[in-house]
């Protein structure tokens, strides 16, 4: 049995009200929210795909591609906006070629923001695969990104 | 009895209503967007405020209900400046591009800014910067939307699909479809209601003209053409003409003036479809064939089928739709008659559907890789077509569609209107199987916009269930009871449009809701007036019968006048 079944397992004979508990827990245990996910979504609700797509992007925690193998996720709170995290957010879409919520297709590289990682002291944050990284500024950003490549093709040959 | 008070003049409302239904039976016009006839109002868009004394704010007249002693302004200055507002703000990121715009002179927005008065651009928001979707025959222009919502509901709320939704949040909102996908690989069944209901140019169909034209002007092709029942009941709308006007003969002439060879009536189709689809009916009761038998002339219906109740695909008559079958007999029949070689004809449809581009564009539609049908134009663009072409359809003297396509019976006539395919089939169902005419032809409980009727027809011993439903919204309930084990019923005729195809995705924009009442009626006055009403006396039909097809549901009817279907695994 894959991971959406032993979800939809937990919601027998769930309404529209599950909706967002079952994405919450679909999303965890495969990282992110497939097609197939939500078509069989879709039949267990008996709600179209298409409004459980339009739910799902009206929250910012919810993603359609799964995570690369180095995910960032950069805070776009306040006090790092105050800070300049739009600069770091740039940096990284440019250095990535990704847009927040996306993936490579090689799947090496994702990118996402969050509306705050409550460490505004350390202003502004990021984190790569849960390591946080504090007061990072696009220089720094462009060292850890190439870090990662230089892992990355180190493990090719 | 409910008093109030409306620009300081007295007035009387009903118990319940809004103030909007109020103030329109006094003739008051107040501007709206989001709100839809028959739909619950969703007070979104707020174009429709007014004053309310004693309210902190303004009021959305749409939703709120009129109460005793009311007093309400419509037009003072705190109003009017609020409307305007909303339109200049709705435009704050609108492309400019009325000029290049299909739906200029019919758009709601454009018409607001006019009546509102707006002379200049007064915010400036970043444009709206998105890719069509051209994937299918529906054509979706998001950044011409102005995000109302209304063919969002249409497409949930009346046919029951929700191919289209609002995509993530705030400013950066959009329609969207589940994973972004073209709506060619969606849910949606090319209905065409969601086009109908917008209010700008966000939507439209994929237009043929083009391909028509050069058809037209290449000299090495013959071109026929076609036009569905309910065409010459709706096109003089966009002319001018009172809705409900019938300009069948001057269709006809207007046609020949813009060059098509031939010109035939799908009416005739529609009655070849009844003698293959009563001999059908006929058979699965007396051999215990798979029952009910639904109706399959509804393109859009028939995709509803395959991807949301594969289960029930035996139960849908095997027949070509009048379009198709016409489009298979033109290219056979016909052109042996004519000692031309099919490959040469180019044949176009004139339909109220939108859909049908999608049918005639099916694998199935074209043995060995010639189309059926080539191109099918909407009511709307062979209006535009004669417009293009210079051709006055009002001047023009009524003439005659072409043999050996021509006659038609007016039960053909009325497959137009939501219950007239059942009418028309229980006539000829019921002397095929008893060899005696009914004592009386018409039957009323089919008639009208009901979107779900039922009879019990007496057919010689037996008993028929008959049941007509239009709007697939309607379509689900029904097929809901036939899953839970309903088995009363025979026959079911399911049209995909709310009424019909005279209320088709592609019938003329911006007629008023009566328009569709208006088109039905003038197709059950051509019923009645005329004297040829029942399909199984065509002469030209019994002709091709006997010339080319023998009989129904013979060898040759099998080839090329029905079809199969398939389950479609869709998100
Ligand atoms: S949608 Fe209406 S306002 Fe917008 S460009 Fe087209 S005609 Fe003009
Ligand atoms: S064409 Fe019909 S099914 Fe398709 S999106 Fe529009 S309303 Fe929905
Ligand atoms: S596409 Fe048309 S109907 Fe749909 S939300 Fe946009 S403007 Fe409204
Ligand atoms: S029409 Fe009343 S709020 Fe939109």
């Amino acid at each position: 049995m894959n991971d959406v079944e032993s979800v939809l397992k937990k919601f027998p004979r769930a309404g529209r009200d599950a909706l967002i508990p079952i994405l919450q827990e679909v999303q965890e245990s495969m990282g992110y929210l497939s097609r197939d996910a939500v078509a069989r979504i879709s039949k267990h609700l008996d709600l179209p795909a298409t409004k459980i797509y339009g739910v799902a992007t009206f929250y910012n925690q919810f993603r359609f591609q799964p995570r690369g193998k180095h995910h960032f996720t950069v805070c776009r709170g306040t006090a790092c906006h105050v800070k300049g995290s739009n600069r770091v957010m740039e940096m990284a879409e440019k250095m990535l070629k990704l847009k927040a919520g996306e993936t490579s297709r090689d799947r090496v590289f994702s990118l996402e923001t969050v509306a705050c990682m409550g460490a505004c002291g350390l202003s502004p944050v990021m984190s790569l695969n849960g390591e946080f990284h504090a007061k990072v500024t696009p220089q720094k950003l462009v060292k850890i990104i190439q870090e990662c490549r230089e892992t990355e093709s180190k493990n090719e040959c | 009895m409910i008093e109030m008070q409306v620009d300081g003049r007295d007035i009387e409302a009903r118990e319940g209503e809004t103030i909007l239904a109020a103030l329109k039976r006094e003739g008051i016009q107040v501007p709206t967007l989001c709100y839809m006839e028959g739909l619950l109002p969703s007070g979104s868009c707020r174009m429709c405020v007014v004053e309310m004394e004693g309210a902190a704010g303004l009021i959305p007249s749409c939703s709120y209900p009129v109460a005793q002693g009311m007093k309400i302004q419509t037009r003072s200055p705190k109003v009017l400046e609020a409307r305007k507002t909303i339109v200049e703000l709705l435009l704050g990121n609108h492309p400019d591009d009325c000029l290049y715009c299909v739906r200029s002179g019919k758009c709601d927005l454009q018409q607001l800014a006019q009546t509102m008065g707006v002379r200049q651009r007064s915010f400036r928001g970043k444009k709206n910067q998105m890719e069509k979707d051209v994937s299918g025959p529906i054509v979706r222009d998001p950044e011409k939307c102005i995000l109302c919502g209304r063919c969002v509901r249409v497409c949930e709320e009346v046919q029951g699909i929700g191919a289209i939704e609002f995509v993530g949040r705030g400013c950066r909102s959009y329609i969207g479809t589940a994973f972004d996908q073209g709506l060619n690989v969606s849910t949606c069944v090319n209905c065409g209601q969601c086009i109908v209901a917008c209010p700008t140019g966000a939507l439209s169909e994929h237009s043929s003209i083009n391909d028509v034209v050069a058809a037209l002007t290449d000299p090495n092709r013959m071109v026929v053409v076609q036009h569905a029942p309910s065409v010459s009941v709706s096109l003089g709308e966009e002319f001018g003409v009172e809705p409900g006007q019938d300009v069948d003969g001057k269709m006809v002439a207007a046609l020949r003036r813009v060059g098509f060879d031939r010109v035939f009536d799908t009416s005739f189709t529609a009655d070849l479809t009844i003698m293959e689809e009563a001999s059908e009916l006929a058979a699965r009761i007396s051999g215990g064939g798979v029952l009910p038998m639904f109706t399959s002339c509804s393109p859009g219906w028939i995709k509803f089928v395959e991807q949301f109740y594969p289960d029930l695909i035996p139960n849908l008559s095997s027949c070509k739709s009048p379009q198709q079958m016409m489009g298979a007999v033109i290219k056979s029949y016909f052109a042996e008659r004519e000692k031309i070689d099919p490959a040469r004809i180019v044949s176009v449809s004139i339909m109220p559907c939108t859909a049908k581009k999608f049918e005639c564009d099916r694998p199935e539609m074209a043995p060995n890789h010639v189309p059926d049908v080539d191109y099918v134009l909407t009511t709307r663009e062979a209006a535009q077509l004669l417009r293009m072409f210079g051709v006055d359809l009002l001047a023009m003297t009524p003439e005659e569609a072409d043999t050996p396509f021509g006659e038609r019976s007016t039960a053909g006539k009325i497959f137009g209107a939501s219950g007239g395919v059942m009418e028309a089939a229980v006539r000829t169902a019921h002397f095929l199987l008893t060899g005696k005419e009914l004592d009386r032809l018409d039957m009323q409980p089919l008639r009208g916009m009901k979107g779900a009727k039922e009879i019990r027809a007496k057919i010689g011993d037996l008993e028929v269930g008959a049941a007509v439903v239009s709007g697939l919204g309607n379509a689900r309930k029904l097929l809901e009871e036939i899953r839970a084990g309903r088995k009363d019923l025979h026959f079911i005729e399911f049209m995909t449009c709310p009424g019909g195809c005279i209320n088709g995705g592609g019938q003329p924009i911006g007629s008023d809701p009566d328009a569709a009442r208006a088109r039905m009626q003038a197709l059950y006055r051509i019923d009645q007036v005329e004297s040829l009403r029942v399909s199984h006396k065509n002469t030209q039909v019994a002709r091709l019968y006997e010339e080319y097809l023998g009989k129904p549901l013979g060898k040759k009817s099998h080839q090329l006048l029905h079809t199969h279907y398939n389950a479609r695994d869709i998100l």
